[in-house]
């Protein structure tokens, strides 16, 4: 009797808890993109027209006002900035509220919490991936080959996503707690968007008199490193500096700590919350 | 393996559930702040379960008994590990369906088809499982022609449907039911109650069963848990514990 049940195990369900993970991982994931363009008549053509649409626009103003900066293929230089800092926009603030609305389902089932956030954060890279089409329009349009510096994409996209799971785990425990946090963080995002070089280019600051304190604030943001490092891979085609890499790696593993340690201990009392 | 030398597949060691019922709702941070400073925060407790302790053979069928806002659905939803006992622990051995609440994760615009593999994924089945019952599942569901459609479009008895058919497509080790769980009509409301006394007559499932029906209680269970008020009042053969239980309360 016993022999069958485990041979009854084996046949039906997965074998552990990361097996099982991945499965809902994947399932969510899924779930999330094809909920995206259901019905939307140009579908996940929206994921490339939407970068693109927001890349002209922006330059058509800012190219202009650029124009004393050292950026040489600005349209390229805004669209992989603006790009990057949506994917970090984007798998925050859903996963901000992931756990909130995963409520009706952790009511009825055990199920390990973190896949919440941290799927979130795949989704956002999922789109991401889309908006490279975009990229390489650009690219082709304006003419850019890229080089072997192009591989620098793979550890910056993996470091920032690393920091959108920490942050998203952080987040997301707190604002079960906290409806607080979904208003601050809209307002956090937008004062992080105006402190990110994405439309403006850093020298423009250290060449006005700023004084050290703002350019070391913008200097360490995270968003800036990654960026950066998303640059160097596509726009500059270089490596970036050891200051970029090591602030990026940093902010990865800093953002993943406090995530974890928060979410570890709050995630038990979630459910006498949501 | 643990899972084979125990004769228990429920063992539920010293359980209380606790919850804290703020006396004001504070969902705000500011709020939050000021009272800590003032040191006003405080929280009623509230026992649900208080030093609960039973076990479980493997197949047996234990009826669980007890007035409304007894704990009997929070002692449920412990061992199914949606609730985490404050003190005291819960084993569990085996795979477990829980038929408390059904359709976890179902999203109203995927349709039928995505979200049996959604749930299924969260109820721990694997791809290949799902891909080789799904017909069994749709069979059972009685929705053959509907597969394509999105849950939106369905009746509730229809969603109900194919809840139940995902969660008890397998045969499992420990199946907790909860008798407030009626499933879509009269017919279909049988064909469950079949499957469901299949599983018992098989001998390998655990069944724990809750019920406000004292004679479908005793027509399955052999041995039935009077909680009362989160206090477990007596643990013992069906017919005495239903005794006592009846004339309590006339």
């Amino acid at each position: 009797m016993s022999k069958r049940a485990e041979i009854n195990n084996k046949v039906t369900h997965v074998t552990g808890n990361l097996a099982k993970d991945r499965f809902i991982l994947l399932q969510l994931v899924t779930k999330d993109f094809k909920l995206r363009y259901r019905r939307s008549i140009l579908g996940v053509v929206w994921s490339v027209l939407n970068p693109l649409l927001m890349m002209i626009i922006m330059s058509f103003v800012f190219s202009y006002f650029l124009r004393g900066s050292n950026v040489e293929n600005y349209p390229l230089y805004l669209i992989v900035g603006n790009i990057t800092f949506s994917l970090m926009n984007e798998a925050t603030s859903t996963g901000l509220r992931s756990i909130i609305d995963a409520a009706p389902l952790l009511k009825k089932v055990r199920v390990d919490r973190w896949v919440f956030p941290v799927q979130k954060v795949f989704s956002a890279a999922f789109n991401f991936a889309f908006s490279l089409i975009a990229v390489v329009i650009v690219m082709l349009f304006f003419r850019v080959a890229p080089t072997w510096h192009i591989i620098w994409m793979i550890p910056a996209l993996l470091l920032l996503m690393v920091f959108c799971m920490g942050v998203s785990l952080l987040i997301g425990a707190l604002a079960v707690f906290f409806r607080d946090m979904i208003h601050l963080w809209s307002v956090l995002l937008t004062a992080w968007t105006y402190l990110t070089p994405i439309f403006w280019d850093l020298s423009l600051l250290t060449g006005s008199n700023a004084p050290w304190y703002v350019i070391a604030v913008v200097k360490a943001n995270p968003m800036y490193n990654y960026i950066d490092m998303m640059r160097c891979a596509i726009v500059y085609q270089a490596s970036p500096g050891s200051t970029v890499i090591i602030l990026s790696i940093a902010w990865a593993l800093v953002a993943l700590l406090a995530g974890y340690l928060v979410f570890r201990k709050t995630e038990h009392k979630f459910i006498l919350y949501i | 393996m643990a899972d084979t030398t125990s004769e228990y597949a429920i063992e539920v060691n010293d359980v209380s559930m606790i919850f804290n019922i703020a006396s004001e709702q504070l969902n705000n941070l500011k709020e939050y702040f000021i009272k800590i400073m003032r040191h006003e925060l405080f929280f009623k407790e509230f026992r649900a379960l208080d030093h609960v302790s039973f076990k479980v053979r493997r197949g047996e069928v234990v009826g669980l008994v007890g007035t409304n806002g007894s704990g009997k659905s929070t002692m449920l939803k412990c061992i199914a590990g949606v609730l985490e006992p404050s003190e005291g622990t819960i084993t569990v051995r085996g795979n477990i369906a829980p038929l408390i609440e059904l359709g976890a994760g179902f999203d109203p615009e995927l349709t039928a088809r995505e979200n049996i593999y959604l749930n299924g994924s969260l109820l721990g089945y694997s791809r290949e499982f799902i891909d080789g019952h799904l017909q069994d599942i749709i069979d059972f569901a009685e929705l053959q022609d509907f597969m394509d459609m999105p849950l939106k479009n369905y009746s509730s008895g229809m969603v109900a449907r194919i809840a139940f058919a995902i969660a008890t497509v397998t045969e499992p080790d420990v199946l907790i039911v909860d008798e407030t769980l009626s499933v879509g009509d009269v017919f279909f409301q049988e064909k469950c109650e079949r499957r469901i006394k299949h599983f018992i007559e098989s001998g390998n499932v655990t069944v724990l069963f809750v019920s406000h029906s004292m004679e479908q209680v005793e027509r399955i269970c052999q041995r039935a848990i009077w909680i009362e008020k989160g206090v477990q009042r007596m643990d013992g053969p069906t017919a005495e514990v239903l005794a006592a239980y009846s004339e309590q309360f006339g």
